[in-house]
Formats: structure tokens, sequence, C-alpha cells
């Protein structure tokens, strides 16, 4: 590990302890969503669309409702009627019709997949057997798959009432472009000219799924009393909390969610899917619970996916090796309605590098595909792709090294971005330094058709709001109750941070992750929060339990609070000593239980920037390629829990390679997905992958009591390009389309050749 | 509804009877049926491996089987894996080598692994990768669970 | 007085400028002044009295999750940024 600026002496953070949830997941006895089971609870299905554009004319659900077994059936009637209002929902805005849509399709399906009825009976055999009686009505549309098509002006319509948002100016067309963004900075033609190389490529990119293993699921119960009570797998309790009241038109009092342990999500489970439908089917099947889950087959086609993109980048440097102009136009699928990470994508692409003529431009467009959700850093390992592989080329025309290249044009703090905004401390001259040095970089590599890339990638991480407490527990031990779901150790993650403002030792602190009637707000666990910002609300807890313990203490030896002092684990007073347990075992006779809460909304998270290396192989006749060394190197701030942190490195590397190499949504002409399941939609497996080295730089994040970064998202950044890259040395091509598939190479290699 | 069909079975040591549809997957039966949910549905048909068991020591997936099938064969789940009172080598060096995230692939995987090392006790680590080809794992990249099986076997030896 | 960089989609509105000063405590008054001088700047960036959802207010270079009531001084620094999904900004 790289320590920059002040080391700071910690005792439980950088521990390894054992996860607390640990032993419930080696066991099988951790409770998912899909593993409840309650009194009474029927089961759902859905019915989806077999079309990926269609006009909804007529749905007959009599033979459903007549099935043996069914206790409800519901359809778009069944929900209230949205306007459309753009919410901020703390989890990002969203358009609340579009949002109820996306439930169950109203006059349209606008992708092959999308919900149109739902079905509650006494087993999901009976319940999908009538869910297939429903008949639907459908005038089939021509549908629209490809962004630039979509953009074209005689292209079919998705959303009649859609008109391009610029900033609050509406276009006057019917278009499928739902908004244009622009960022602009110094002189670009001015820029171009002072280059001396300048290189222009086009990209394309697939639609890919987050594939998390676990299918969304959903069980609710709502009483007689209209009391709701929801059961699922979310990345925020709350945020199904907000949104599902939103849909249904319930306050949100009336309805706890309790997050169950959740199987994955990488941004696929913030939105709801199942939440108001179990909700609906529960209130009409008399109150009984209504449990539904996805297969594998909805989930591709209906949940997730990332957009598919085109992105052109224009790139220009002096021979002095300075970039001295950047542009790039990015066109990003939004899925069936507006809300594509393109913003996301245009505060990632150069975001590593000092330019200070530049113009970047974002479309997002609908196409009849599935709604595109969050995942992992959203919008940044295309874009990274993009510009990296042409900050590769321009770095290989001037005949220098790219890491040198990169460290020679790297933002620090004080530099600003496209968007004005300027860098706070961030750690991108660290983590590319420990990249030249790291034992990976220093090896030389040799072989035919081997090759190594690097890249570089950005991530701005987040905040938001969180919410924790904490109560003293007569034997010396602390309960802690905090509001973030636990995807990857989240939970020792922060009983550490609580441990560690005490002075206890970890085993000391218990960490439970709380309902929605537990615990304050909490935003959801994306947006590499959590350690940070629930963190922070973990730190300002034990610094209100620290208070009111010296308060107890000053309380039974009689002295003013003041004069109590706590350091590691003892309350002191001139001659009097205590320590932390021993106070506690005193509680009651000092005026009862000690508990502390808090509620943090910080603006100081720090961006993340990470620095990939990789080894490939490719076999020029069939163009496989094989990956023989990879090395993740990365800023986290601190790194509270390091093997965690470094598993999420690993993770998003892992993530990211399947997508440069494996990784797409096939669709036919008529817009049907040809590949939803995992046979087909070929994720990587243990065999595509070496062992996966991690380099951990901590530059504190100045904003946060323990340094504190995201770390969760950045790794999925660099990996495509550095795969991109890494195939130029090894056979020469500059690929262009992602996934860089067998065929594609095998095609490009043969182009190549005349 | 079809009629139910009887079926006798050894399931993690003990004598267990259930009656199930002919159509039912043993994945359903153990986890509708008889509430051993640790076995876990990732595709159903048979590409995740999350609800890996083993049928008279063999590594099957239970969405591919039918319950039926079980009749009279010996069954072990994720939740028979343990000693009593403690945890099999594999559980301890998962747990030590934090080699799960989100920990829904996880009984899969060990229950895998249970049966490579049971034929396999000093597998190399290729060997390692290509009996875990037919798990997935979305969140770790797989490098802590190849180190834990491979830690674990060496702990067995020891 | 507060410095505040112009969106490039706005800046036909402030005559090309990027950056120009506008008086105000708040991110709010601020808004009220540049209206003031470049009429219609305000309908871009404030709907139902609220900013955007589409855009954040970054000032001094943080994010502030208080928008238009963020407090302001002579030399602060206020973007109007695209909001980014799962979080990624400033």
């Amino acid at each position: 590990m790289t320590t920059a600026d002040k080391p700071t002496e910690f005792k439980v953070l950088g521990s390894t302890p054992l996860r607390q949830d640990g032993v419930d997941k080696v066991t099988g006895r951790a409770q998912y969503g899909a593993d409840i089971r309650l009194p009474g609870m029927l089961y759902g299905a859905v019915l989806r669309s077999p079309h990926a554009h269609a006009r909804i004319k007529a749905i007959d659900t009599r033979a459903a409702e007549a099935y043996p077994g069914v206790r409800a059936v519901v359809t778009a009637q069944d929900l209230p009627e949205l306007e459309s209002k753009v919410a901020d929902l703390g989890e990002g805005s969203m358009n609340l019709r579009y949002q109820s849509n996306n439930i169950l399709a109203r006059d349209k399906v606008l992708y092959f997949g999308h919900a149109v009825a739902a079905v509650a009976a006494v087993n999901a055999h009976a319940a999908e057997a009538a869910a297939a009686l429903i008949q639907v009505e459908y005038e089939v549309l021509p549908p629209v798959l490809d962004v630039r098509q979509a953009m074209r002006p005689d292209a079919p319509i998705l959303l009649a009432e859609l008109r391009t948002d610029e900033l609050g100016q509406k276009g006057e067309q019917p278009t499928n472009v739902a908004a244009h963004y622009l960022d602009e900075a110094g002189d670009l033609e001015q820029g171009f000219r002072e280059a001396d190389v300048v290189v222009e490529r086009e990209f394309t990119t697939a639609m890919v799924h987050q594939g998390y293993i676990e299918p969304q699921n959903a069980t609710a119960l709502v009483t007689a009393d209209g009391q709701v009570t929801i059961w699922c797998s979310t990345q925020g309790a709350f945020g199904v909390r907000e949104q599902t009241a939103e849909i249904l038109r319930l306050p949100v009092s009336k309805i706890r969610v309790i997050p169950m342990e959740i199987g994955g999500g990488f941004g696929g489970k913030i939105g709801v899917y199942l939440e108001p439908l179990a909700v609906l089917l529960s209130r009409k099947s008399g109150h009984r619970p209504v449990k539904l889950t996805m297969s594998r087959r909805d989930v591709l086609a209906a949940t997730g996916p990332t957009s598919g993109s085109y992105i052109k980048v224009k790139m220009g440097a002096n021979r002095a090796g300075q970039i001295t102009a950047a542009q790039a136009t990015l066109i990003y699928e939004a899925g069936a309605y507006p809300g594509s990470p393109v913003g996301s994508a245009m505060g990632v692409i150069f975001a590593p590098y000092r330019i200070p003529n530049a113009r970047v431009e974002g479309y997002d467009v609908v196409v009849n595909k599935p709604r595109t959700a969050a995942y992992r850093a959203p919008g940044g390992t295309n874009a990274a792709f993009a510009s990296e592989t042409v900050v590769d080329e321009l770095a290989e025309k001037l005949g220098l090294d790219p890491l040198a290249f990169r460290l020679q044009n790297g933002v620090q703090e004080g530099d600003r971005r496209v968007n004005g905004v300027a860098y706070k401390r961030i750690g991108l001259l660290e983590v590319l330094r420990a990249a030249q040095s790291s034992a990976h970089y220093q090896t030389p590599l040799a072989g035919p058709n081997r090759g190594r890339g690097v890249a570089a990638g950005y991530w701005g991480n987040y905040g938001g709001k969180s919410s924790a407490s904490a109560s003293v527990n007569a034997d010396g031990t602390v309960s802690l109750q905090e509001g973030s779901v636990d995807i990857g150790g989240s939970r020792t993650a922060l009983a550490m941070q609580l441990a560690e403002t005490l002075g206890l030792p970890i085993e000391a602190v218990r960490a439970a992750v709380a309902d929605t009637d537990a615990v304050g707000e909490t935003e959801g666990t994306y947006g590499s929060r959590t350690t940070f910002a629930t963190g922070w609300a973990v730190y300002e807890v034990g610094q209100q339990l620290k208070t009111q313990l010296c308060e107890r203490a000053a309380r039974l030896w009689n002295v003013a609070a003041e004069q109590v002092q706590y350091a590691a684990g003892v309350f002191t007073s001139g001659e009097q000593r205590l320590t932390f347990a021993e106070l506690a075992a005193q509680l009651d006779r000092l005026g009862g239980p000690v508990v502390a809460s808090a509620a943090v909304q910080p603006k100081t998270w720090g961006p993340g920037f990470a620095a990939h290396i990789v080894d490939v192989e490719v076999d020029p006749e069939t163009g496989k390629v094989q990956v023989l060394r990879y090395t993740a190197v990365q800023d986290a701030g601190k790194a509270v829990y390091p093997n965690y942190v470094a598993s999420q490195m690993q993770g998003g590397a892992a993530q990211g390679i399947g997508w440069a190499l494996n990784e797409e949504y096939v669709y036919d002409a008529q817009g049907r997905l040809l590949n939803a399941n995992w046979l087909d939609y070929r994720m990587l497996v243990t065999l595509d992958l070496p062992m996966l080295e991690t380099v951990i730089v901590e530059v504190p994040n100045p904003g946060h009591p323990f340094g504190v970064r995201g770390v969760g998202e950045v790794p999925i950044v660099p990996p495509a390009a550095a795969v991109a890259n890494a195939l130029y040395r090894a056979v020469g091509v500059r690929m262009a389309e992602l996934p860089m598939a067998p065929g594609r190479l095998v095609a490009a290699l043969q182009a190549r050749q005349g | 509804m079809s009629a139910m069909t009887h079926v006798q079975t050894t399931l993690n040591g003990e004598a267990v009877e259930f009656l199930c549809e002919p159509r039912q997957s043993l994945l359903e039966v153990l986890r509708e049926t008889l509430g051993l949910t640790g076995a876990k549905e990732g595709c159903n048909n048979g590409n995740c491996g999350a609800c890996n068991v083993l049928i008279d020591g063999a590594l099957v997936n239970a969405c591919l089987v039918l319950a039926v099938e079980v009749q009279g064969r010996t069954l072990t789940t994720i939740e028979g894996i343990a000693p009593p009172g403690g945890l099999h080598p594999l559980q301890r060096q998962f747990l030590e080598h934090a080699a799960l995230q989100c920990g829904f692939c996880t009984p899969g995987f060990i229950v895998a692994a249970k049966a490579l090392l049971d034929r396999t006790p000093r597998p190399s680590e290729l060997e390692v990768r290509q009996w875990l080809a037919g798990n997935l794992c979305r969140c770790t990249g797989y490098d802590r669970i190849v180190r834990a099986v491979l830690a674990a076997a060496e702990e067995a030896q020891t | 007085m507060p410095v505040v960089w112009i969106p490039a989609l706005l800046r036909p509105l402030t005559g090309g400028q990027a950056r120009v000063q506008a008086a105000g405590a708040t991110v709010q008054a601020v808004i009220v002044s540049l209206e003031a001088q470049y009429p219609g700047l305000q309908a871009r960036l404030i709907t139902d009295g609220q900013l955007r959802p589409e855009l954040a207010v970054v000032v001094d270079g943080q994010t502030s999750p208080l928008k238009l009531r963020q407090p302001l001084t002579d030399a602060s620094e206020v973007h109007f940024v695209i909001a980014m999904s799962g979080g990624a900004g400033p």
C-alpha cells in the first residue's frame, strides 16, 4: 500500500477482521429476498410483451382470473394514472409517469419484455399458467434499435410527447432525443491548431447487463388497515419506499420496507420493478402476502441494463507531449424512457487530463430496449474506452510511454474539468506513479501475439443522506443500526469506523442493517457512498456516545464532564480510571441507557482515480483473447477494510473485462432479445481470468473524518480501454467496438491484411 | 394440478420424505417444500451453479434435476457441509480470504469446491479454475475464491 | 462578488461569456441578480421554484445538497453542472 500526505495512525481501520455476516453467508443461512416464506403466501407471475414496440389495443384477463388457484390479476388500469412530473426522488430525478408505465405498460409497450399484467396464485406454476392465458391485442409498430437511427427525423417515435430538452428549452418537434447537453472550455479550434498530432476515432459499444446473480424479487403484504410491508432485494430500502409511495400514491408512512440480504446490484437494484406489483396483488387478493421473483430471462430482458453507445473522440497534442485540445460527442441509449447516464459519461471522458480547450456534447436517446439503469460508474466504461484508446494512440504517435504521457497531462488539485469545476486534493498522479513502479509494469512482456495495455479512469463518487444509531450494551459492546444495505462487507466497514471512533476493538461493535421504520433516512448503496457517508454518520454517532459516556463517568466521579478524558477505551479523570466495559456495566445506576443517533448529508466526497495494466495473448486464428496478467491500481483515500477494497477493485476489473471481450445484448431486426440467458449472454468464468493484482494507493480525502473516498465504481472504468490498448500492442489493430469478441477481432485482423 | 409423488431420500444425513409433483425441480422442492433456502436460484437452467448440491457425492445443479429423481439417493446441500458446531475448511477459508461480497453465489461455490476436494484433495490452480467454471460470481473476479479453495485444500492436509 | 460559470448551453444568454459576476448571499439570490443582467437565465436554471432536476450546483468545488439555499461568500465560485447518475459529481 502506498500512502501520500500525512499518514494517520489507526487501530481498526486498515485491519482485516472477518465480516460480521460471514458465517450466515457461508452456511446458507443468510436470508435473501426470495428465501422468504410467509403464512398464506401467494406467488406472482408477470406477463411480458413479445414485441419491442406496439400499441396495446385491449387486454382480456378473464381466462386468467378463472384459472384454478388464481387470486388476483392486475394491469395498468390498477395503477394510479400519474402526470408527467419529474420528481427528485433523492435517487436522482425520474419522471413518475414513465416510472409507472415501466412497471406496467399502459398504452404502449416499448421493449421486448415490457411488463403488461401480473397474476397472483396459490403457487408459481398456477400463476405462470394463468398469466399465459391473458389475451393482449397489440398493434405492432416498427422498432428503433440504434441511437443514430433513432435520431433521424423520419424515425418511428416512441413517446409522442417527448421534446428535446436543452437545459429547460424544449424543442418543437416530436423526437427520440430526450436531452442534449454541452460542456465547453477554452478555444477548441485554437487548441487543435496548436496540436502537432491529432487523432480522431469513432466507437460503438453494445448494451450490457449488470449481471447480479440474484434475480429481482419482492414480497408485499397489505393489511386491512392499509399498512404495507415490503421485503425485497434492493440497494436502498428508502428508495423503494419513496418510489412505491409515488407510483401507488401512498404516504411513505404507510410503507415499511425490509431490505433482505441482496445478491448483487451494481446499480441495477435502485429502481423498483416488482414492489408496486406485489403491493397491488396483495391488496387485490384480500390482504394475502404475495411474492414475485423474476426469471433470469426477465432479468435480462426487462431490468438493468446499461446503455449501448456511439462515441466520437478527437484529441490533439503537441510535440512536447501536452494535450492541447479534446472533443467528444457521446450518444447514449436511454432505453425505452429518458435517462441514460450520458451526463456522467461526459464527466468521465476527459477527467484525468488537463485540457485547456475542450468541447463535450451528449445526447440522451430513447430506443426500443429496456429502460437503462445505473451500472457501476454509469456511462464511464464506454466513455473511457473511447478516450483512453485515443490517448494511447496519441502517446504512441508521440513516441511516449503511455503512463508517462498520462502523468505529464494528469490532473491534480486546482486543475479544472471541462465543465469548469476545479479539483480538490485527488490522487491521480500518485496512482499513475504506483502503476509505473508496480511489479507488473516493471516486468517485461515477451512472446508473439502478446501485448500490454494501460488505461486510467475517473469516478466522481457521491455523498448523500445517511443515518445510523447505536446503543451501549451492559457487557461493554455497542449495537449499531445503520441504514445502508450491505452488498459487499459494508456492515463490517461501518462497525470498524465506529470501533475506531470509540477506541474499541472491532469485536465490541456489531452492526445491523435496519429497515425503514428502524433508522433515519439513508440513501441506497450506490455512488460509492456507503463507507464514506454512512461511515461519517457512524463517526458522528461515536462522538456523541463518547460525550454521553464522559458525562456518566463524571457523574460517577462527581466531577465536571470536561474533567473526564477518554482515549483508547479508557475513561480517566485525575487518578480515576474506568474501562469502557466497566462504565457500560454501571449505566443503569448513572442515568439509564446510552443511545445516540446521527444523520449526515456531506458534500465533501472526493473523486477516485484508477489505472489498470493488462497483458493479453491473442489467438489470431480464432480471435480468442486470453488475459495473462492484470493489475488494478486505485486511490481509496483511506482503505477502511482493505480486503474488501481490493475485492471491489478485482470485481470491477472482471466486469470490465467481460464487457470488453464478451458481453452484449443481441436483438433481431424486430427488437426481440435473442440471448436472454447466461449461456448466450456470456459472463466471465474462473477459466477466463488470471489472479487479479491490486495496488491500493491512499491519498486521504480531506473531506472525511477518516480520509475515506468511495472505491466501488471507478474500477470498472479503465478495463475495456486497457484491454483494447493491449490488443493493439499484441496484434496491431485498434478495436473501435465493444465487445471485442472473437469474430470482430478476426474480422479486424483480416481487414488489416486486406 | 397433477398428482403428488412420494419420495424418500437421505438429506444431510437424515432420512427425509416429501411429496412433490413430477414437474417440480429438486431446487423448488428443497426451497419451497423442505425449507432449505441455501441453494439459490440464479438462472434455473444450469448456467450459474448457485443451486449446486451433491447427489451421492456427485455435483449437480438442483434446478436441472427433478425432485422425483432423488428417490433412494443421498443428498448434501450447503446446510449439511459444516461439521456439528463448526465450519468446514472451505467455509472458514472463504471467510478468511474475503472470497465473497454479496454472498449469493457462495453456497454453490462451496458445495462445488467440496465436490472437487473430495476427489482431488490437492488441486492445482488450473484444476480449481476448471472445476469451478460452472459457477458464476459477479462480485469478486474469482481471485479470492480460487485462493480460498487452494487454502482449504492445504488446511485439510495439515 | 461570487463568480458564476455559465453552462455552455446558456452562454447565448450572456453574450457568450463563460464567467460572470453576480451579487448574492445564496445561490438563489445570485440567480435573481443574473436574471436582472441576463433576462431568461433564471427560467433555464429553475423550474417550479427548484433547481432543475437535471442540474447540480457546485460551489467552490463541492456539489451542494442545499442547492438554491447554499450560502455564498464574495469569493465563491458557482457552477451549474449536469447532475450525474449513480453519483459522479462534481
